[in-house]
């Protein structure tokens, strides 16, 4: 990291050097980078899916019925003679946009809520917090049906839905990591230069407290798709024909004896998705940690 | 014979990026009723050299690469896990810098002390109270009776440290290992203490090891000193020889860079920057409860261009007041002009504007600085922020800032973390000066930093002041640095200002009964007057 030039520095590097030093660290980091390009690849697979699956999500061959995975059919076919490399690639776009759009969701709504209430303190605190316990004391379950009985089955109103109450957790974590950041004299110092509230909470809190963030996101994202697959098993989610992942699971595991493959390839699918997710995440983290660095 | 010899002792450690000697081919000896500092900055070797006498050093990353070291005649070096456990506690005792995280705060002081007397002597629980009583009333402890069975947290810091030594004699150690133990202490408690450690030391004849980076601390009380610099003793001596004729250069930095005199005062009359008229921080105030009148009826002036020493203890409302000034704590009453302007009834735009042309340096650089933003943002944010510089020339804004507090430029894409101490007070300090302010409180600037790394700062301090024509309110709790860098200095009381005046005048001529007593606490006295 020496041999910067220092009469000049580049344009490029000035402003948002914490996050192009993260992407420098990033980068040496093979699992994170392995992480990266699995849920890259995943991802541009779901959104080509429609060009690229070998059958059509919906055609079924019931004279075919269940067969293990043969040269027309990698994965195999379900009872329904469908094949199930198709089912895995469209129920990946449901999955993964659910596990991505609520997630965000809920880090957009929990980073904001935890680090408004953590800085301001006070009455305001205990009102947004208090709001929070009141949240977190509903049965969420009866939160989704009434959304879903009120607005009508909308796969979007689904994303939002799992996201307004997976943002709880994120709320306290921020509050807490916020609380005891302010105490420091960094913020004081930040206070002193004149910057106001929002910009300190934006560039000297939330930087600060990333670390906890980006674990819990990892831990959010896994489970927000396993919460779909429960919703759908209810019938308040996706329906079929179309499909998900976690959908998939559930009936590959009341197959699971006879038709093992039905369990199998979309369990990996999921599998390999959460092992990506836990390595950049834990790149991540110690990506923006610049204390880590070893330079 | 000496209670303890070390002779040749070498300590590498072994990180990713290689090997280092921390403590190399060291040698000391330590007599039975006498005292050896060990004298050195951070990285000196001074702790690990005495750490690894009792096996306290991970390894690894350190390993003992050689030497002796006889206590009693037998080397220590060579003892497996559980003789040293058998020592340490027993044979020799330790006592670190902050008391507070060497307590256990969910024990009682009267169960910590009794502990080790149960679990190395087998003596009965009863019987320990007895001694643990005895020894609280020996070092000095207000009424042991009633606070034995009080926890840490209900004590000052000065009486938790007494709690320290008397947890480290409670097995009769022989000898007692003392790592900067009055560091985090104010300087008239730092003199109990001191007087306190001596007082034991001769009355038990055991041997100590006074582990500190400032050579006045230890002009009092030891017989050896010690001086370390890279791992290596460099001088070794008795108090006297090394006071009155040392000869390694080193050593001589250490005697120079203690802060002595009085700054030259101008006689010159300028007109007033800052009047504090009857200023009241008060907290806790509501709820039918009597507030903590951290500053109470507090009225002086600030010229331009003057240095204002602020000194107190802690709990003297000082820091508040330099929060109080700049706005960083709600004020209860009175009214602080700044140029003519009530700064307390600033809001919004003015307030901002206000900010501006007063800034703050901070004790502790390494919490005053985000740990996340490079040397580069720390220093160009304040510069945009207030449309010094635009985004095209903020770089070469940034870079004539750290030219001015001495900060190589190569440095400028670095964190926090990988500076040193006084490295980082240097970007706090650019960080305060980038907005090119009239006036900046500075809180305790240096306590926390190396002596001669403390006199770097200083001089930083005053050449920029004069460079960049600050107004200076300097708080700290050290008379002897204040009076090194103030032109006037202020001496405060429980939230208030009981007497002020030059540093000549306050030195020679105390009115007070409590600037006297500040005044005989400073260690090393006879050095600096």
């Amino acid at each position: 990291m020496n041999t910067v030039v220092v009469d000049s520095i580049s344009a490029a590097e000035q402003g948002t050097s914490l996050w192009t030093d993260a992407w420098a660290r990033l980068r040496k980091n093979r699992l994170a980078l392995f992480g990266l390009w699995v849920l890259v690849l995943f991802s541009v697979i779901a959104l080509l899916t429609p060009w690229l699956a070998p059958y059509a999500y919906d055609a079924q061959n019931l004279d075919l019925g269940p067969t293990p995975p043969s040269a027309a059919h990698w994965f195999g076919t379900d009872i329904f003679g469908r094949d199930l490399l198709t089912q895995i690639m469209y129920g990946g776009r449901i999955s993964l946009a659910v596990g991505f759009t609520a997630t965000a969701v809920a880090l957009l709504i929990g980073v904001t809520w935890g680090a408004i209430a953590g800085y301001v303190g006070g009455r305001v605190d205990a009102v947004m917090m208090r709001l929070v316990d009141i949240l977190y004391a509903l049965p969420f379950m009866i939160f989704i049906v009434l959304l879903m009985v009120v607005f009508g089955r909308n796969l979007l109103l689904l994303f939002l839905a799992i996201g307004a109450v997976e943002w709880l957790t994120m709320a306290r974590i921020m509050r807490g990591q916020v609380q005891s950041l302010r105490q420091q004299e960094f913020v004081e110092a930040a206070i002193s230069l004149g910057l106001s509230p929002t910009t300190i909470v934006r560039r000297h809190l939330v930087p600060n407290a990333l670390g906890p963030i980006i674990v819990y996101t990892t831990l959010t994202i896994p489970s927000v798709m396993l919460l779909e697959a429960f919703l759908s098993f209810l019938g308040l989610g996706v329906q079929p024909p179309q499909t998900s992942w976690g959908l998939l699971i559930s009936y590959g595991a009341e197959t699971m004896e006879e038709f093992p493959w039905l369990l199998i390839f979309p369990g990996a699918a999921l599998t390999l998705t959460l092992f990506a997710l836990n390595f950049l995440g834990d790149g991540l983290r110690d990506a923006l940690d610049v204390r880590g660095s070893g330079d | 014979m000496p209670l303890l010899s070390v002779t040749d002792l070498q300590v590498d450690f072994t990180t990713r990026n290689g090997r280092t000697t921390a403590v190399n081919k060291v040698s000391f000896d330590v007599e039975s009723g006498k005292i050896t500092a060990i004298i050195g900055e951070s990285g000196s070797g001074k702790s690990v050299a005495c750490y690894s006498l009792l096996g306290l050093l991970p390894t690894p990353p350190a390993s003992i690469e050689g030497g002796t070291a006889l206590f009693e005649g037998r080397d220590l070096l060579q003892m497996s896990e559980s003789e040293l456990r058998r020592i340490r506690g027993r044979d020799v005792a330790m006592i670190f810098q902050d008391p507070m995280t060497s307590l256990n705060p969910y024990m009682t002081i009267g169960d910590q002390l009794v502990e080790p007397l149960v679990y190395h002597h087998k003596v009965s629980k009863s019987a320990a109270r007895e001694r643990a009583l005895e020894l609280l009333t020996e070092v000095g402890l207000r009424d042991p009776h009633a606070t034995i069975d009080q926890y840490p947290h209900q004590f000052s810091g000065g009486m938790r440290q007494r709690v320290m030594i008397a947890m480290a004699l409670i097995n009769e150690p022989k000898l007692l290992i003392a790592d900067e133990p009055t560091t985090a202490l104010d300087v008239t408690i730092q003199a109990q203490i001191l007087a306190l450690i001596a007082d034991l030391q001769r009355k038990r004849n055991i041997g100590v090891i006074f582990i500190s980076h400032d050579l006045s601390v230890v002009a009092d009380i030891a017989d050896e000193i010690v001086v370390m610099q890279q791992g290596l003793v460099v001088e070794r001596g008795d108090r006297a020889a090394i006071f009155d004729h040392a000869e390694h250069p080193y050593t001589r930095k250490l005697l120079d860079a203690i802060p002595a005199g009085s700054k030259a005062v101008t006689a010159e009359q300028r007109e007033d920057l800052i009047t504090v008229s009857n200023l009241c921080t008060w907290f806790g105030q509501g709820k039918g409860k009597e507030p903590l009148r951290a500053v109470d009826n507090v009225s002086f002036t600030i010229q331009r261009g003057e240095i204002l020493g602020l000194v107190g203890e802690s709990g003297s409302g000082k820091s508040t007041i330099g929060r109080s000034l700049l706005r960083l704590l709600p004020i209860t009453s009175g009214e602080v002009l700044f140029d003519g302007v009530d700064v307390t009834q600033l809001q919004g735009v003015g307030l901002k504007q206000m900010r501006r042309r007063m800034q703050m340096i901070f004790q502790d650089p390494y919490a005053s600085l985000n740990p996340r933003m490079s040397v580069y943002d720390t220093l160009a944010e304040p510069l945009l922020l207030h449309g010094i510089e635009s985004r095209k020339t903020v770089e070469h804004g940034v870079l004539r800032l750290m030219d001015d507090v001495g900060l190589p430029r190569a440095f400028v894409r670095k964190y926090p973390h990988e500076f040193s101490g006084g490295q980082r007070q240097r970007i706090a300090i650019g960080r305060a000066l980038a907005t090119r302010p009239e006036f900046i409180v500075a809180d305790e600037p240096v306590s926390a930093l190396d002596v001669t790394i403390q006199a770097q700062i200083l001089d930083l301090m005053l050449e920029l002041g004069s460079e960049y024509g600050l107004t200076m309110l300097f708080v700290s709790h050290d008379l002897a640095v204040v009076r090194h860098i103030a032109d006037r200095i202020l001496v405060l009381y429980k939230g208030q200002v009981v007497e002020q005046g030059t540093g000549e005048v306050l030195f020679n001529n105390p009115r007070q009964e409590y600037t006297r007593q500040l005044l005989q606490s400073i260690p090393g006295r006879a050095l600096i007057s």
